[in-house]
């Protein structure tokens, strides 16, 4: 059943918070699912052995996908460019070690569809030889020049969004009060932000120093739920260590306390308005693991070619693994040795993860966590009616009535939607979790807005058809008015010659036969060049199925019928 | 007698001013076209095919205004577009005539023109009531595909039969959740939930 959230509302929201940390607030809603961390929580990284055939997808972050810069053939090193950004809300994508590039083809995405998009196959030569590591003086460099660097590093929000790093920073660059540093890490399962913060704290602190230097901002919160006292000791000691004024902010263990609006919310009390990003209100919100890469990229000159995903769930051996960026899913799964019962995974933690129907999708940038499933880890909750008790409402973190959008997405009523604001549901499963008719009503959500945002494309498209054939028919009365027009001169003009001619013929009859010889010699080839189109405009109309049979014929017929009407009028 | 006579005159003079008002209003504030047409094409989805027997579907919209068609006579628009319809005029749904397996919309097709084989005729780009089709006499032409509806008007002009029509693959930018499966194996089809 629904767990209510602790406390109330401590401060009304819009109002300033105190410049220092000094409490926290509450979001409404939330649960308390069962964490499963303690599986793989005390599992240290250890690095992942390489694949025979790594796939990285060229489309690794929100915004346009990566054009291809290496060609089937080549041999690439570890850290080499292989797709360039092509947008400024693009990142640009490497290669994770060194070898030979088999193919630049679509293939599986690690996507509930299993659909497959561009991507380039790499054979490792397993001698992994890096490409010339520099550091960045980012110091001596303006922002702008900074965010290229971040651009050209590949670096994408680790958190799941892969939003490009640089759009936020640039997007921030000006009145940051509040920069945030997220290691909450809220769902279930999931460790890999635990175990970084945990193993490299250092890193990860000197990573939170440079995007502290680029955005000056007044207050840096490093955001840690209060059931990672390892990671909280770790980052505190690491902050200390570097003498910077960062505070650790040690937060209720809650779900989802680590969504972006609702950790925004428990730290400063401030409440994002719909349609509003946290830059509006002077905040901006950062992964550790983000900021760990940010370091590794400007301080050691490595591009974004590695994460680390937490396998879990269903397996023997649970743990936090180091991992190349296109190695497959199902060989890293392997390396947990998953149990026999296991008959799915899922990317992602169990609430906001998405099941993947193939094993050979690789692990992308925002691959987090993979969870063996299991008949006994994920028992079946067949759907029932719903028996309005509103616990759905009281769990929901958004303050929204997911009953009503259940009702009306399920009576495919999707304009109705927007009222009771389907767009603001963040599908967290805080509704489905606790629902005890075991509605799926996430499902219900994300098939509603995948409606709307399909038919207000359709809808764009059918105003453009609209738009250009209401245009063609105009021009079609215009083109047909002007011709009218022509013709009604051509006529009176030729008239009044033929009445001149006439005149002049009955003025000097003998003397002008000559003349008027020629005039007709003149004109009778052209009539007859007129009558033999108009028949060929004829017989294009009466045979369009005889046409068929002859290839050359179509060729004049249809020319004279094109050329048609201008030549064939006057004639008619 | 008097007050009898009085509230007789006062209505008519009454009358006589709110019809004038009401007269001129009709004349200086004349709706020009057809607002129920108008409205009714907003619905419709802009193939411009021709399937419903009219020669586009502003034409479609204003016989359905003017109560000679049926509002389920477009394919392309599938059961969704004639509920859309019934829902505006207040008049009862009625399943799509004709269209895709179990009255659903068409499966949205693109034409596509094989080059190799066309000859220039022009004679499919005076059938695409759109213009998304490009070329000039004896040159290939071709078809741009984000203009085009999937009318099928282009295909029975061609000489050389040289047009096809293509479905749009899915990609992973337009693919969307599927409905949740109910334990009777069917996605609940919408109407009244409860």
């Amino acid at each position: 059943m629904a767990l209510p959230g602790p406390g109330g509302r401590q401060l009304p929201c819009g109002r300033k918070p105190f410049l220092m940390l000094s409490r926290l607030f509450s979001f409404q809603g939330g649960i308390h699912p069962d964490s499963h961390k303690q599986e793989s929580r005390d599992a240290p990284i250890r690095q992942a052995p390489l694949p025979e055939r790594l796939t990285i997808p060229l489309a690794q972050s929100a915004g346009k996908t990566a054009r291809p810069v290496v060609a089937v053939g080549d041999k690439v090193l570890k850290g080499e460019r292989i797709g360039a950004a092509d947008d400024w809300i693009s990142a640009s994508v490497h290669a994770s070690t060194s070898g030979r590039v088999l193919d630049i083809a679509p293939c599986p995405m690690p996507h509930p569809s299993g659909l497959a998009a561009l991507s380039v196959v790499i054979e490792p030569d397993g001698e992994e030889r890096w490409i010339e590591r520099e550091p960045v003086a980012y110091e001596k460099l303006s922002p702008e020049e900074v965010f290229r660097c971040l651009q050209e590093f590949g670096i994408v929000g680790l958190g799941g969004a892969v939003f490009p790093s640089h759009v936020k920073l640039k997007a921030a660059l000006r009145a940051t009060e509040d920069l945030i540093l997220n290691g909450a890490e809220c769902e279930p399962f999931i460790t890999c932000d635990d175990r970084l913060m945990q193993e490299r704290a250092g890193e990860i602190v000197s990573g939170i120093g440079i995007l502290a230097d680029l955005l000056q901002p007044r207050r840096v919160l490093i955001a840690i739920e209060e059931n990672k006292p390892e990671a909280i000791r770790a980052m505190r000691d690491a902050v200390q260590a570097a003498d910077k004024g960062f505070r650790v902010a040690v937060i209720p263990t809650i779900y989802p306390t680590g969504s972006l609006k609702q950790l925004i919310r428990v730290l400063t009390g401030r409440e994002i308005p719909a349609r509003q990003l946290p830059t509006d209100l002077g905040v901006q919100c950062f992964n550790i693991a983000t900021a760990f890469s940010i370091w590794r990229a400007l301080h050691h000159g490595e591009p974004l070619i590695r994460r680390v995903v937490t396998l879990t769930g269903n397996v023997a051996r649970p743990g936090n693994w180091e991992t190349a960026i296109g190695t497959p899913i199902g060989e890293l799964l392997a390396l947990a040795e998953p149990r026999d019962d296991t008959d799915g995974i899922i990317m992602g933690g169990p609430m906001m993860g998405t099941p993947l129907p193939e094993q050979k999708a690789p692990i992308i940038k925002a691959s987090n966590c993979l969870i063996a499933r299991s008949p006994a880890l994920f028992p079946p909750r067949p759907e029932m009616p719903c028996i309005r008790c509103g616990s759905c409402a009281r769990a929901c973190p958004q303050e929204l009535q997911p009953y009503e959008l259940y009702w009306w997405s399920r009576a495919r009523q999707f304009e109705r939607l927007a009222d009771y604001h389907l767009q603001d549901c963040i599908e967290c499963g805080c509704c489905a979790y606790v629902c005890p008719a075991n509605i799926p009503l996430v499902q219900y959500f994300r098939f509603a807005k995948g409606e709307i945002r399909v038919r207000a494309r359709e809808e764009k498209n059918a105003e453009q058809a609209r738009e250009r054939f209401e245009f063609r028919q105009f021009r079609e009365a215009r083109e047909k008015a002007e011709k009218a027009e022509k013709l009604a001169k051509a006529a009176a003009a030729q008239a009044a010659k033929l009445a001149e001619a006439r005149e002049k013929a009955e003025k000097t009859a003998p003397d002008a036969a000559p003349a008027s010889a020629t005039t007709t010699t003149a004109a009778s080839p052209e009539e007859a060049g007129k009558a033999a189109v108009a028949a060929a405009v004829a017989r294009a109309h009466a045979e369009p199925v005889a046409q068929e049979t002859s290839p050359a014929a179509p060729t004049q017929e249809t020319e004279a019928r094109v050329s048609g009407p201008e030549k064939a009028a006057p004639a008619s | 007698m008097t007050g009898f006579l009085a509230a007789i005159l006062v209505m008519s003079v009454g009358a006589l001013l709110l019809g004038a008002a009401l007269g001129y209003a009709a004349i200086r504030f004349k709706v020009e076209g057809d607002p129920l047409s108008e409205q009714i094409n907003a619905f419709l989805p802009q193939t411009q095919c021709g399937q419903c027997g009219y020669p586009g579907c502003k034409p479609y919209a204003e016989a359905i205004a003017r109560g000679e068609a049926a509002i389920n006579l477009c394919p392309p628009g599938g059961d969704d577009g004639v509920r859309k319809i019934a829902d505006f005029l207040g008049r009862e749904f009625v399943p799509i005539q004709g269209g895709g397996e179990g009255g659903g919309p068409k499966p949205k097709v693109v034409a596509l023109i094989r080059e190799d084989r066309c000859i220039g005729c022009t004679l499919c780009i005076q059938a695409c009531p759109v213009d998304a089709i490009v070329g000039a006499a004896r040159q290939m032409h071709t078809v741009m595909t984000s203009l085009c509806t999937g009318c099928e008007l282009c295909v029975k002009p061609c000489p050389v039969d040289c047009i096809d029509l293509n479905s749009v693959p899915e990609t992973l930018t337009d693919w969307k959740w599927p409905c949740p499966v109910l334990a009777d194996g069917n996605c609940p089809a919408g109407g009244n939930p409860f």
